[in-house]
């Protein structure tokens, strides 16, 4: 008996017929949004005076040793050069010519997150008040946070025999107590505020009201990637503080439309398993028939 | 079925099978220093590029190098051509051991080993979102299906000799075999399933994958890749066993092997050139910068076989080697393009493995062809070959 494409395609059709009807089938998943009281920050990159305040009571609050070997000088400053498992927020400039800007980076807290999406058993997760926090009994260190956030925000700790996971959770230890975020505590100039998302929204809108000409008009994060609970204005384009364009759905959207879609209650790799072994039954039947001589 | 398999016999550890150990033997060292300096100081990788050639190759790659059990079980069982069997054997070996050591290798790429356990027993806390948690699943529940695929030709094995093992294998294969065809479906929709997850995966990387490879096709391009690549490796593997245990040569076997593999493999680069096209990419594919020629070169390695079934050229074992080859390394290409090449954190970050990492890598693959040629040597899984023990037919 030879190999015919028609009995092949046919077979093949079955096995790849759950994807495929994933991709035609896939629903528009529903949009992800924000609790009503999401512990929310607004960043004012034109109110930013770059004293790196913030910075330093971010550590503390965390109990992070200063970075003082990244080479700059005697080292007697600590001088992150970037977000990492030793610093979780942090203050940069971006310089064009004579316009420069400051800019704030830390956890952004997405509404709709990829990284608690990607975490298999759910050690990120966004818990009390839309924080999104790490619990390390739950994380075998796959990484797979950091391959999909679109901000490369979690950090590993390469160097350490128990590696945990590490990022900015909005200070949740501090929330618990009534308290703000360090960084917005801190801030001598109202640059970093903190409040309820509706009311960071609200804030931001009643600056750019005030001084239109000031501002970029929009709020970075209001819509962007599916929301996020951390708010910026600029005067200078949020591409060119890394905050890229990233359209207004959530990282996850897409993905899980297409996981649900094949995986929804299960029924189709279900049935794809009873069609399977029923087919294997039938030829089996078929090949101990002598009458009828199968396939072998 | 006429078809009889035997064991090859002879030394495991000849010069070939002592090299082998070397190189595995380093591969174990250099994880253990992996375990005690961390994975920082041991590999290239970093907050950018948190996965390597340990993921992208050893697992992503390795799994679907491992498909020739899951592409030889569709056409043996459910299009029930049953000349195939005498290959089904070694492709469930091989599938066996690349899934195994694949394992091995997520152990020693993931911080915190000493949780995994946690992924299968902790059901309450699955995500059933992740595209990743379906992936370690499906290749946890995979691994033990494939042993179990397997067990009848190993309890053959211990049958011929005395002991307890030998009354128990004589005890257990009728029972095993009795339940087979259940654990062979099994066998079939879980590389099904885990294969096109490996497409999702890569997904939710969302912008940071560059655009000829992010695509919501990603799922259904690495399913039907990897099974072209299960009918690749099953040729050269087959080859290769009767080249280098003189068996029988099974071309013709081989031949409509590759016709399925060729069908596959152009229904791949018609699906992946028409995405890349209705996605308005082909600017991009075009644009002969370093994105564009990873994804025509990939192309070309699918292509070229296809081509080159169609002109009548794949016939003779060379030829058949040739083509085999082609899809693998272009199945190969895709995945290291979809997982590194393609993959892109933003400005300030690169990756390239260190030599450490390599030797890592090459430990796996050195470890995993041992595993092979010792299971062969001693265990009724290659046909056509005579034996000083008696020949057994293989069901």
């Amino acid at each position: 008996m030879k190999l015919d494409r028609r009995s092949l395609l046919k077979g093949l059709a079955g096995a790849a017929a759950a994807p495929v009807a994933a991709s035609g089938v896939a629903q528009a998943r529903e949009r992800v949004e924000a609790e009503p009281d999401a512990a929310a920050m607004l960043y004012d990159s034109t109110r930013c005076i770059g004293c790196q305040a913030c910075v330093v009571a971010c550590r503390e609050a965390n109990d992070l040793e200063p970075v003082t070997d990244e080479g700059y000088g005697d080292g007697l400053y600590d001088a992150p050069a970037d977000l990492s498992c030793d610093t979780l927020n942090i203050i940069k400039l971006r310089r064009d010519g004579s316009a420069a800007a400051y800019v704030k980076q830390q956890c952004m807290h997405c509404v709709d997150p990829a990284c608690v999406g990607a975490c298999m058993i759910g050690a990120l997760q966004k818990r009390e008040r839309g924080v999104v926090t790490w619990e390390g009994s739950q994380c075998i260190g796959c990484r797979y946070c950091q391959a999909v956030c679109p901000f490369n925000v979690p950090k590993f700790e390469w160097e350490s025999r128990n590696p945990r996971i590490v990022k900015c959770e909005l200070c949740s230890h501090r929330l618990a107590e009534g308290l703000e975020p360090a960084c917005c505590d801190v801030c001598p100039r109202e640059a970093v505020v903190f409040g309820t998302r509706e009311q960071m929204l609200t804030e931001a809108r009643e600056r750019l009201a005030a001084s239109p000409g000031s501002y970029v008009p929009k709020v970075y994060g209001e819509h962007d990637v599916g929301g996020t609970q951390v708010l910026y204005l600029a005067r200078v384009p949020f591409e060119d503080l890394g905050l890229p364009d990233l359209g207004d759905d959530g990282v996850p959207h897409l993905q899980q439309a297409v996981q649900h879609g094949v995986y929804q209650g299960f029924v189709a790799p279900a049935a794809l398993y009873c069609v399977l072994a029923g087919v294997m039954l039938r030829n089996r039947k078929a090949n101990s028939d002598p009458e009828q001589g199968g396939g072998a | 079925m006429s078809a009889t398999a035997t064991e090859v016999g002879g030394p495991i550890l000849d010069r070939a099978g002592r090299i082998l150990l070397l190189l595995a033997g380093i591969g174990a060292a250099i994880v253990a220093w992996r375990f005690w300096v961390g994975l920082g100081p041991a590999t290239g990788l970093n907050d950018g590029y948190p996965w390597g050639i340990w993921i992208a190759l050893d697992v992503v790659t390795g799994t679907a190098l491992a498909c020739g059990g899951y592409a030889v079980a569709l056409l043996a069982y459910i299009l029930n051509k049953g000349q195939y069997h005498p290959l089904v054997r070694p492709a469930i070996l091989t599938s066996a051991l690349g899934y195994t050591f694949a394992g091995a290798a997520i152990a020693i790429d993931v911080g915190r080993p000493w949780f995994m356990y946690r992924i299968p027993v902790q059901f309450w806390d699955w995500n059933l979102d992740s595209a990743l948690l379906e992936v370690a699943l499906c290749v946890m529940a995979y691994v033990l299906v494939l042993w179990i695929e397997l067990s009848p030709a190993l309890m053959e094995g211990y049958e011929g000799r005395s002991g307890r093992l030998a009354e128990l294998a004589a005890r257990w294969r009728p029972r095993v075999e009795r339940v087979l065809l259940f654990v062979i479906a099994l066998g079939i929709l879980l590389p099904t399933m885990h294969q096109s997850s490996l497409g999702t995966v890569m997904m939710l990387t969302g912008a940071k994958l560059d655009v000829l490879w992010q695509t919501p096709l990603l799922p259904l391009l690495f399913l039907i890749s990897c099974i072209a690549m299960g009918y690749g490796i099953v040729v050269v593997e087959s080859l290769w066993s009767s080249a280098a245990f003189k068996r029988t040569s099974e071309v013709p076997m081989l031949r409509s092997l590759a016709g399925a593999g060729a069908l596959i493999a152009g229904v791949y680069v018609v699906l992946r050139v028409v995405d890349v096209a209705v996605r308005g990419r082909m600017p991009e594919l075009f644009a002969f910068d370093a994105h564009s020629v990873f994804t025509l070169v990939e192309l070309a390695l699918f292509a070229v076989p296809v081509g080159l079934y169609l002109a009548g050229r794949v016939r003779g074992p060379g030829q058949l080697l040739r083509f085999a080859l082609l899809l693998l390394i272009g199945g190969t290409l895709y995945r290291i393009d979809a997982y590194l090449v393609g993959f892109d954190p933003g400005p300030g970050w690169s990756y390239f493995p260190t030599i450490p990492e390599m030797l890592v890598t090459v430990g796996v693959v050195a470890g995993e062809i041992l595993a092979y040629i010792a299971i062969v040597k001693r265990f009724p899984i290659l046909a056509g070959g005579t034996s000083h023990l008696t020949n057994r037919r293989v069901s």
